[in-house]
């Protein structure tokens, strides 16, 4: 066996190789544009990246956990729509107090998340639709629900105490950023430390193997759409304080391909079986990143796809290299 | 007259990470010659096959085949049985055999010659399977045939066998060493690998034995006998490989009733008693089924599962385990272990629970678990982070073991327990086996290998066609005996 302190060092080039190619490109990537813009580097735009990728940041921190079970989950983005909507209109119904209207909201657009996660792993785990199927259907069935529940437009409501919490900036840091940390670390653990996170890696390494060795596979990749489901739901209660509203024909669109791109970026694998939470975080931050330096360029919102896309592109051809 | 010098290698030099794992192997292979190549678990057979292949680029050192240098112009000429089955799952039997080089007409798959060419393939070695069928469905032994047929179904002057027997019986590995004898007489070399010593002293001309990386010896098979052998891969005296036997007593602990599963397992009914019951059959003959459907990981039809009298009532695999019936595959890269998982991540795949505190994983006793193994089987990894796929053939079933003895079983159902492990390692594993079985478990040993049933069991279920043909006890457990249940005939 190996002495501690090789160990030591062992223990911390792996983490390094799991995480720290996402992090030392951030590092590079924010030197360089605080380097070369002065706009970009005022604290203001860079708090403002951070609450612009939170919203889907805190979706690709779920997405994690179902491309580790080796599974994936169109349907986020139309879940934030359908939940944002329900909440709201819960909300605008509750009478009298606004800070109970408020806690209404949140129990709704939460529980609703969890539902929709939950009705995603039911098909997959119990009805045996594969993901990528699975969830293309409850893509369009929520976003169809929110846009019927919306009147397909702007869903709003003149809560005074929602809008406050929306807005709320605690020790220069906005909420949503908060959360979107202190989720990071919780989940982040659940991952790595608990037994759950250890089922959910065994099942998207080899589901086969995962099932002889009595693990629950069916349960576990149920669990991993719930966690999907439940930060989409945390997500929307967030993106309608910031301005009291959601549409329900934009809210949360193409979410989920920011959300799977910051997890391939972060440095999991698409296969299943080997991720990372704070991966991800890094891979969110990339994004926010790069599209607003291109927005600071000025080059237009369309073309900013081409540019995230090579990003990815970028992203996971580098690490093949590391790989090999 | 020596025949034509077909390959030569030269101080072939290979290290991972700073270890060297081949120190200098010089061999020479001349046309129509079967060289043997053995030595323990994690020698460097499969490293030194690599090179050969191309899959590895030797650190130093020369490869000469057929007058050319073999690292420049590749390894064309050579074809390959490799240790763990390269198969896609998702596709045919006769798509597997012809991946890559696909017989076409006008840019069209040429299906149905595909189809003739692998039912012929099949043929020869004497095996019915099914060419539509998907790799999925096959047995692990089935996939072995495939494997042979695809590496048959090349045009080659040089094989190489990667323990292709270690999941045949007597009678499939007969039928191979006839098409190697064919292959021998047309001028085409063999490099084959084994664990069982006794083959190799039959089929090879000549047998190398590499130890550490070293190859100690190079000489006519004629010269050597089974212990010689052993004697030079371990580099010490061997001690008496089968322990004394613990034959099965006191009151039944696990008891089968009217099994039925599809139709691979058919009304079967046995008791297990604490002690070692051996599991014998031919290849196809439900064994492995029988097995998996008594720990739920396949749908029974009809029958029940007692333990200790009570009946059970298993849904799910994790029934089973809670019960402590744990079952070893003999399936290892499909469903023993996670190659892409580290080693001591491995070991407690399924006992995960006992290294958890309210759902969060005891990082500590965890290590601690997987480090006992490591140094119980002797298993020879870099660390316990290293992941498997980067450990030798025999180590990784070492690690499939360990896992499933990490769940405290009480009746252990080990599906080819020793597949791929070296005969120094294997004494031991049965020794343990008995240790195990001595304290109270009950055991089922199924077995392709006669010898080890008969040199392990003092009671010998024997399965056919998805029957129980028979039980034969104490000086009935003989291969004569055996053979007779299993195939039906004298
Ligand atoms: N890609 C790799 N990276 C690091 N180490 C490796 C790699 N491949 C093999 N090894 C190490 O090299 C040693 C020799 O492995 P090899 O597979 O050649 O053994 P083997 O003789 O075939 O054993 P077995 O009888 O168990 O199949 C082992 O200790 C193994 O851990
Ligand atoms: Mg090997």
């Amino acid at each position: 066996m190996q002495p501690e302190s090789t160990n030591g060092i062992r223990r911390l080039t792996t983490l390094l190789k799991s995480t720290g190619g996402p992090w030392a490109a951030l590092v590079v990537l924010l030197l360089v544009c605080c380097i070369s813009n002065e706009h970009f580097r005022s604290v203001q735009n860079l708090v403002n990246i951070t609450r612009q990728v939170s919203y889907s940041g805190l979706i690709a921190l779920g997405m994690t956990f179902v491309i580790a079970g080796g599974g994936i989950d169109l349907s986020v983005g139309s879940l934030l729509a359908f939940s944002g909507v329900i909440s709201i209109l819960g909300m605008n119904a509750v009478p009298g107090s606004e800070t109970l209207a408020v806690a209404v909201a949140a129990v709704i657009a939460v529980a609703l998340g969890a539902a929709g996660g939950a009705a995603n792993g039911a098909l997959v785990a119990l009805g045996k639709v594969p993901p990528f199927i699975a969830t293309l259907g409850t893509l369009v069935i929520f976003r169809s629900l929110a846009l019927y529940f919306g009147n397909s437009g702007l869903v709003s409501s003149e809560n005074e105490v929602y809008r406050e919490i929306g807005g709320a900036v605690i020790g220069g840091i906005p909420l949503p950023v908060w959360i979107l940390l202190i989720l990071t670390v919780v989940l982040s653990l659940v991952l790595k430390r608990t037994r759950l996170g250890r089922h959910i890696c065994a099942v998207g390494s080899n589901e086969r193997v995962a099932r002889y060795a009595a693990i629950r596979t069916g349960l576990v990749k149920f669990y991993t759409y719930l966690i999907a489901g439940t930060t989409a739901g945390i997500s929307a209660l967030l993106f309608g304080g910031r301005l009291n509203s959601v549409s329900s024909t934009s809210a949360g669109l193409s979410y989920e391909l920011d959300a799977i791109a910051a997890v391939i970026i972060g440095g999991s694998s698409m296969n299943g079986g080997k991720a990372s939470v704070w991966g991800t975080l890094a891979g969110i931050l990339i994004l926010g990143i790069v599209s607003n330096v291109l927005d600071m360029w000025g080059i237009s919102v369309t073309l900013q796809g081409t540019v995230k896309g090579l990003v990815i592109i970028i992203a996971v051809m580098m690490q093949r290299k590391t790989l090999k | 007259m020596e025949s034509e010098l077909l390959l030569r290698t030269e101080g072939v030099r290979k290290s991972f990470e700073g270890t060297p794992v081949l120190s200098g192997i010089s061999l020479e292979l001349r046309a129509g010659e079967i060289l043997g190549l053995v030595g323990e678990n994690g020698a460097g057979k499969s490293t030194f096959v690599k090179c050969l292949l191309g899959l590895h680029r030797p650190d130093s050192g020369s490869i000469t085949f057929l007058g050319r240098d073999l690292l420049r112009t590749g390894p064309a000429g050579i074809a390959a049985i490799p240790q763990e089955f390269n198969l896609v799952k998702d596709l045919t039997v006769a798509e597997n055999i012809f991946l890559g080089r696909e017989p076409g007409r006008f840019g069209f798959l040429n299906r149905s010659l595909m189809r003739s060419e692998s039912r012929r393939l099949l043929q020869k070695l004497d095996v019915e399977i099914d060419p539509e069928r998907k790799i999925d469905s096959l047995s692990v032994a089935e996939k072995q045939m495939v494997e042979i047929a695809k590496a048959l179904s090349v045009d080659c002057r040089l094989l190489i066998m990667d323990e292709p027997t270690t999941v045949l019986n007597q009678k499939e590995s007969a039928i191979l060493f006839r098409i190697m004898r064919e292959l021998k007489a047309g001028g085409t070399s063999i490099l084959f690998i084994s664990h069982r010593l006794e083959e190799i002293r039959t089929i090879c001309d000549r047998v190398a034995v590499l130890r550490d990386g070293v190859l100690v010896s190079c000489d006519p098979a004629e010269s050597l006998d089974a212990m010689e052998i052993a004697r030079r891969m371990v580099g010490r005296e061997l001690k008496q490989m089968f322990p004394p036997t613990v034959p099965p007593s006191g009151p039944p602990l696990l008891t089968v009733e009217n099994l039925s599963s599809g139709k691979e397992v058919k009304h079967v009914s046995f008791e297990l008693q604490a002690g070692i019951t051996g599991l014998a059959g031919l290849a196809g003959a439900g064994r492995t089924e029988l097995a998996e459907t008594i720990c739920a990981l396949r749908k029974r039809s009809s029958g029940s599962v007692k333990l200790a009298g009570e009946t059970l009532h298993l849904r799910k695999p994790a029934d089973a385990l809670a019960h402590g019936i744990v079952y070893l595959s003999e399936d290892r890269q499909g469903s023993g272990i996670l190659t892409e998982f580290p080693l001591d991540r491995n070991v407690t795949l399924s006992s995960l629970r006992r290294y958890c505190h309210a759902g969060i994983i005891n990082r500590e006793a965890e290590r601690a678990c997987a480090e006992s193994y490591v140094k119980k089987f002797r298993i020879k990894t870099a660390s316990l982070e290293t992941e498997l796929k980067y450990l030798s053939g025999g180590n990784q079933q070492k690690v499939a073991l360990a896992k499933c003895l990490d769940n405290c079983p009480r009746v252990f159902l080990f599906d080819e327990p020793t597949r791929g492990v070296d005969i120094g390692a294997r004494s031991d594993l049965y020794e343990f086996i008995r240790e195990l079985a001595a304290s109270g478990v009950a055991c089922l040993l199924i077995s392709s290998d006669l010898e080890e049933i008969i040199g392990m069991c003092d009671r010998v279920l024997v399965m056919r066609a998805g029957e129980l043909a028979g039980t034969l006890e104490k000086e009935h457990v003989t291969e004569e005996e055996i053979m007779y249940l299993a195939t039906g005939v004298n």
